[in-house]
């Protein structure tokens, strides 16, 4: 499969076509006709328009681990929005921030974006950045235990799974 | 209270006043973490928090609400969770980034170097001698 696809397709991406179209009928809360022409089109035009902007195909190999890894990240949230509420409530002198350089094994672009707003979406970590060559990712961290620790828990609980599903 | 209200059981009122409550709590701690914390980087841990939890909450609370008492189950509020969760931590990135680029300082106190190698690294010299030059 070509890197960049320059090649003009007619209809680039028909699995993101018809998750648009999906989205689309969402939005506006209703399947009339109308609605289902005027999604059917932008769900073509929007891909269409836009294949030269995406670099790289990736490949959902299991939709329902997928889902599998979206349910965790909320379990994780809770629990993390738990913990940061009680060092928000704490003396801010007594945090210790910290950046942490997490060596990153995927390589997929995507992967990578689904990756960093993980990391985001936990409070107590936020991704700050990613290095040009892609091997490191910046993570700021509220409070910072253990790095190895956490470097280990983001591996385990994040990015292993993630590599699975979508390299 | 308006009709349809009525015809809900205590405990589903119950479950949507707390979540409502609780999205409306944890809001409240993000904002006071803005407010509390000594530098940037710090501060954008607050709001990361009552956009995912917070609002995530009180969208349930809602969602409940009109679709068990009112006009069926609605799904849009399921749409405004997954924008904002795909859409609030790109944000969180750039600032962050935007920051370590103008070199905002962080705590003396933080842990570890926030990036300096990136300035040196190829496809990035050339950015950050021009933001050099403006100075």
């Amino acid at each position: 499969m070509p890197l960049m696809p320059q090649l003009t397709h007619w209809w680039p991406r028909p699995h993101f076509s018809l998750f648009l179209l999906v989205l689309w009928l969402l939005l506006v809360n209703s399947v009339s006709p109308g609605h289902v022409l005027l999604g059917a089109a932008l769900g073509w035009l929007i891909p269409f328009s836009t294949q030269q902007f995406w670099p790289e195909r990736s490949h959902l190999h299991n939709p329902v681990r997928l889902l599998l890894y979206m349910l965790r990240l909320l379990v994780d949230i809770l629990r993390s929005n738990l913990t940061v509420a009680r060092l928000i409530l704490r003396d801010p002198e007594t945090l210790m921030p910290g950046f942490v350089r997490y060596p990153l094994s995927l390589t997929n672009e995507f992967a990578i974006t689904v990756l960093a707003s993980s990391i985001s979406l936990t409070p107590g970590t936020v991704s700050a950045g990613l290095s040009p060559d892609r091997a490191y990712l910046l993570v700021h961290v509220l409070h910072l235990d253990d790095e190895d620790e956490l470097i280990e828990q983001i591996r385990e609980r994040y990015e292993t799974p993630l590599r699975e599903i979508l390299e | 209270m308006m009709d349809g209200s009525m015809a809900l059981p205590f405990w589903l009122d119950a479950l949507i006043a707390l979540l409502l409550l609780g999205g409306a709590l944890v809001a409240l701690l993000g904002s006071i973490g803005l407010a509390r914390m000594p530098d940037f980087y710090m501060r954008l841990h607050g709001p990361t928090k009552a956009s995912t939890l917070g609002v995530g909450a009180t969208l349930l609370g809602s969602m409940i609400w009109f679709g068990v008492g009112h006009e069926g189950l609605s799904v849009q509020e399921i749409l405004i969770t997954v924008f904002l969760f795909a859409t609030a931590p790109v944000s969180a990135h750039m600032m962050a980034r935007a920051a370590l680029h103008r070199r905002v300082a962080c705590r003396e106190r933080t842990h570890g170097e926030p990036w300096d190698e990136m300035d040196r690294l190829p496809g990035y010299a050339e950015s950050s001698s021009s933001s050099d030059s403006q100075r």
